[in-house]
């Protein structure tokens, strides 16, 4: 995020001519909404707002946003963004992916984008499958998900992005869903980040992988199934009106997390942890909490900034070039030279 | 091939040769490399023209004193221009029993060998797959030969600097500059000082080195009295005046497109990944940041392209460079760069291929995935470096017509350009005509953006994300012809393809010019690339003796220039000489319908002058004065000139000949080698 002078806009400034070509009911509008929603919130403006894409459903999304735009290639917007961003630390950069993008074919440019922490938020849209193809299954997508391409269901085990992001050395990850009324929070917080920000939103493809997070995003129960994080606060998911106000307690033997029940809102007595999105240990259980005995962890999962690739190569530039010149007709003549005048020559 | 020492014109030949070709040869540790740049620096202060050829192994540290193992330099200097890094050497230094081995068959008969007896050992013998010392039996008995112990008489000028004797033999190429120096009349002072200040941490080892040095160079004296070792002074050539460097292509490419970023008034952004031969572009770019050069090592091929596209799109010149099968990876980035239309230079140092090929060796293979690899009808304009220093400008033009024309252009040089070093007088940046690159950064009254409206030359604007009031998209997808919205309707991408088209074809390119000979003679060698060296030797030794030959050097291989057609139609016969197996040959046939003829070479080695001669020579066989026939050559890489044409008849001009099938796909490339 680079936005030093907040600008007056209102959601209809973000929205292009464009006619959005998702399919009627798809989790991106959604998303598109929420993002729409969360630029004028943070005094964005529009000209120094860059969105980058890759190749997939969800990389249509710089078309329908009235900033700079550039849908790149399959994969590489990672690396088309790192580039925008050297050239220009002052843009504002926002990269649209999605499960097949950004973890499949662009996998890689994933990981290092991460590991520079090239300042930008990056927006991994994961519906679990390949929409844009026509429904096969993704790197995301659950064991023995039937699709095209596995007819009798996948058998390979799928990745976990924020795990992923974690172990390619990001600062900042964080988890949302499509619908949520959370998720312009989510992105408000990766905007503040300086550096890469990663959050993953589970986004429902109606049309090939329909409700697939319906068990942890359904509206019905998500009390009991979503835990919302946030810093300094304890980990309560639940409800007195569901079942009781639970919680995660630390086994400090296994060094994994327990479901504990809270009574009488007393989270201390029951152990329950405080969230600290600096400690990066807790981040990475968090983040690879199985789902059904555990909640699904949503919201700031970790976040400690860290310097950034920009700053770095702006400071590296400052202290190669000090004190010297651009001369190029002296460094032309670098190295040993001599001239030519018919007699002598000089070594110089 | 010991024949290409007849070849050497007779006016060359006497007692005080206009030119000398010296071959420094050992295993990859014996610091070959560092030797040859050191001898070709002395040889460029004493005003000779000069040519280089470093051949050193894909393996970084192969086994000791393997044949695998052994790195080369050759150097061809002389009083006289030179072109070339020389046919078959004149002198071979061989520093172990491998290095002879690989090297003595390039060497001319009657040539002479220095070898270091030191390391001739049973146990290096057997390494190099010699039942017996070649320096005790009739293997040399052609040449002359100077064997003694460099190693021994190397331990003993640094014995003061208290040196183990494995740190002592660490001199022992220093010791053999030395007496290269001497043979060649040369001053000391400069290694001198390059010494001390190479190892001005470590002034022991300077001083030892420096004993190395001046001992190598006494011994020559002294051995002056009694063996086959003579002093030659090659006195120095007659250039141009004004100031001079030696320069390799690695480093021309660097500072052209330094200067081309400066004449377009851009910063630099420079996106590579480490592949052989290209890294050296990212080396030198990396030190060179106070010129606006952001270099970026990305974590691949496709990423270094596309964060240089990314650069491009905001507002930098975007740069990427590699090899064959990187250049392979960034393909699909390519189209993109063509379909949004930012300006971008990819520079090609061609290797031998397919796939990882030959690492090394060069070649001039990826023509074809230059002009037409990508997917899709994807123009993109493409030019060729003949030689280090011509690097220089053709960076410079890649960097004009990418800017000018908002378009992604290819620059290809070679393994042979990027490592070959030769002298170059160093070009005053006054007086190149700047090109600055022109945003869009405001609207006219009532004017509606439209980010792919074009100008006279068909460059769409270029806008930098961060100006008000132009926000856009831009993108792989096929587009609308003004707005940029994505639109796939088939008249639009009729219009947006000939677009496309219409705007490569339109680039100005300067007209082709002869350039050794006249238009209209009876054959035309057309070269493009690093052949330009061998052919023009060739083409001025055979007309020396008469030939109507004219050479043709190619540097704009797309679009190729206006006029080349009908240059090329003005001739007899075209022969088209390549490093790969007829590339070129089939994009003039295709464009022009000229019949032009291969002479194909794909053996990672470069063309030899006497390849050269010899099928120059065939065209003009039966004729009167023709002594070009006589060389023997690789007959494989000949064109059949005593098959029919494709229709089966026979050409009754005099010179007939046949071309349509590349004839140089089976060539024995041992044989070329040597
Ligand atoms: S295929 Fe799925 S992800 Fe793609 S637009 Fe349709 S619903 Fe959305």
């Amino acid at each position: 995020m680079n936005a030093p002078v907040k600008i007056e806009t209102t959601l209809k400034d973000w929205e292009t001519d464009q006619e959005v070509r998702w399919c009627p009911g798809c989790g991106d509008y959604a998303i598109l909404k929420a993002v729409q929603r969360t630029l004028p919130k943070i005094g964005a403006d529009p000209a120094n707002t860059v969105f980058i894409s890759g190749i997939g459903c969800s990389s249509r999304f710089p078309y329908y946003m009235e900033t700079y735009g550039f849908h790149t290639i399959h994969g590489r917007a990672p690396a088309v963004a790192t580039g925008v961003k050297l050239a220009n630390p002052e843009l504002d950069i926002w990269l649209v992916t999605g499960d097949g993008d950004g973890l499949s074919i662009g996998g890689n440019h994933m990981m290092h984008v991460l590991r520079r922490n090239v300042d930008m938020q990056i927006m991994l849209f994961n519906n679990e499958i390949y929409g844009l193809t026509k429904g096969q299954y993704s790197p995301t997508s659950r064991v023995g998900t039937p699709s095209p391409s596995t007819p009798r269901g996948s058998v390979d085990a799928p990745a976990n992005p924020c795990a992923f992001a974690l172990g390619s050395g990001a600062r900042f990850v964080a988890r949302g869903f499509d619908v949520s009324k959370k998720l312009p929070e989510v992105l408000i917080a990766a905007h503040e980040h300086r550096g890469a920000a990663f959050i993953e939103i589970f986004q429902n493809c109606i049309v090939y992988n329909k409700d697939v997070f319906d068990d942890f995003a359904a509206p019905k129960g998500a009390e009991d199934r979503q835990l919302w994080l946030e810093d300094g606060e304890p980990m309560l998911f639940g409800s007195e009106k569901t079942g009781g106000v639970k919680g995660l307690r630390l086994n400090t033997d296994t060094l994994s997390f327990e479901v504990v029940e809270v009574a009488d809102g007393d989270w201390q007595a029951a152990g329950v942890r405080v969230h600290d999105t600096k400690n990066r240990v807790i981040a990475h259980l968090l983040a690879e909490l199985p789902f059904g005995p555990y909640p699904m962890a949503m919201g700031v999962l970790y976040d400690d900034p860290a310097p950034t690739f920009s700053d770095g190569m702006i400071a590296e530039r400052e202290a190669a070039t000090k004190g010297k010149e651009a001369n190029l007709a002296k460094l032309l003549q670098s190295g040993q030279t001599w001239t030519v005048d018919g007699t002598a020559q000089d070594p110089v | 091939m010991a024949s290409a020492a007849d070849t050497r014109p007779p006016e060359t030949a006497g007692a005080a040769p206009d030119s000398v070709v010296v071959r420094f040869a050992g295993d990859s540790g014996d610091g070959m490399q560092l030797t040859g740049g050191q001898f070709t620096l002395s040889t460029a202060l004493a005003g000779n023209d000069l040519a280089t050829f470093p051949d050193f192994p894909a393996e970084i540290r192969a086994p000791q004193g393997t044949l695998f193992g052994v790195s080369a330099f050759q150097i061809n200097f002389g009083s006289r221009s030179i072109n070339t890094a020389g046919d078959a050497p004149d002198v071979l230094i061989a520093m172990n029993p491998a290095a002879l081995k690989v090297n003595l068959p390039a060497l001319k008969p009657g040539g002479l060998v220095i070898a270091d007896t030191g390391e001739f050992t049973k146990r290096n013998l057997d390494k190099a797959k010699y039942d017996a010392n070649p320096l005790e039996d009739d293997t040399l008995a052609k040449y002359q030969v100077l064997a003694f112990d460099i190693s021994a008489l190397t331990i003993e000028a640094v014995k003061p600097f208290g040196l183990g004797n494995k740190d002592a033999l660490r001199s022992k190429n220093m010791w053999t500059l030395g007496l290269a120096l001497w043979m060649f009349d040369r001053s000391r002072e400069p290694l001198h000082a390059w010494l001390k200040q190479k190892f001005a941490k470590k002034p022991d080892i300077a001083d030892a080195n420096i004993a190395a040095l001046d001992a190598g160079h006494a011994y020559g004296e002294t051995a002056e009295l009694s063996g086959p070792l003579k002093q030659t002074h090659i006195g120095p050539v007659k250039s141009e005046p004004g100031l001079y460097r030696t320069i390799t292509g690695a480093e021309a490419v660097s500072l052209g497109l330094v200067a081309g970023a400066q004449l377009a008034e851009l910063p630099m952004f420079f996106g590579g990944y480490p592949i052989t031969p290209a890294s050296a572009i990212l080396h030198h770019l990396a030190r060179l940041k106070e010129y606006g050069v952001t270099t970026f090592q990305a974590e691949d091929e496709i990423a270094a392209i596309c964060a240089a596209i990314g650069a491009s799109y905001a507002g930098s010149l975007g740069v990427t460079s590699s090899s064959g099968p990187g250049i392979a990876l960034k393909t699909e980035a390519m189209g993109l760069a063509i379909m949004v239309e930012l300006p971008l230079v990819i520079v090609n140092s061609q290797r031998g291929g397919p796939s990882t090929g030959l690492p090394t060796k060069t070649e001039q293979s990826d023509l074809y995935q230059a002009v037409y690899g990508r997917n899709g009808d994807a123009p993109m304009p493409v030019i060729a470096c003949r030689s280090p220093s011509d690097a220089f400008d053709c960076a410079i033009e890649a960097t004009r017509i990418a800017t000018q024309y908002m378009t992604p252009v290819m620059l290809l040089t070679d393994g042979y350009i990027a490592n070959a070093a030769e002298p170059w007088k160093v070009p005053d940046p006054a007086q190149f005509a700047p090109f600055p690159a022109r945003f869009k950064d405001s609207l006219a009254e009532g004017e509606d953006f439209a980010p792919y409206a074009r100008d006279e030359k068909g460059a769409r604007p270029w806008v930098k994300p961060g100006t008000p009031g132009l926000m856009h998209r831009v993108g792989g997808i096929e587009k609308h012809a003004t707005t940029g919205n994505i639109d796939y309707s088939p008249d639009n991408h009729q219009a947006m393809t000939d677009a496309r088209a219409k705007k490569v074809l339109g680039v100005e390119v300067p007209e082709q010019d002869v350039a050794l000979g006249e238009a209209g003679g009876k054959l035309a060698v057309v070269g493009w690339g690093s052949t330009y060296g061998p052919i023009r030797q060739a083409v001025r030794r055979a007309r020396e003796k008469g030939h109507d030959v004219a050479q043709i050097h190619v540097r704009h291989i797309w679009p190729l220039p206006a006029n080349l057609g009908e240059l090329l139609r003005s001739f007899d016969r075209v022969l088209v000489p390549e490093m790969n197996t007829g590339q070129f040959k089939t994009v003039l046939r295709d464009q022009f319908l000229v019949d032009a003829e291969s002479l194909t070479k794909t053996s990672g080695q470069p063309f030899q002058i006497a390849e050269l001669e010899a099928a120059i020579a065939r065209y003009f066989d039966g004729i009167d004065g023709n002594e070009g026939g006589e060389v023997e050559v690789n007959e494989q890489q000949l064109p059949n000139l005593e098959a029919g044409h494709d229709d089966g008849s026979y050409s009754d001009a005099p010179f007939h000949g046949e071309g349509a099938v590349p004839s140089g796909t089976d060539t024995d490339s041992e044989a070329v080698n040597q």
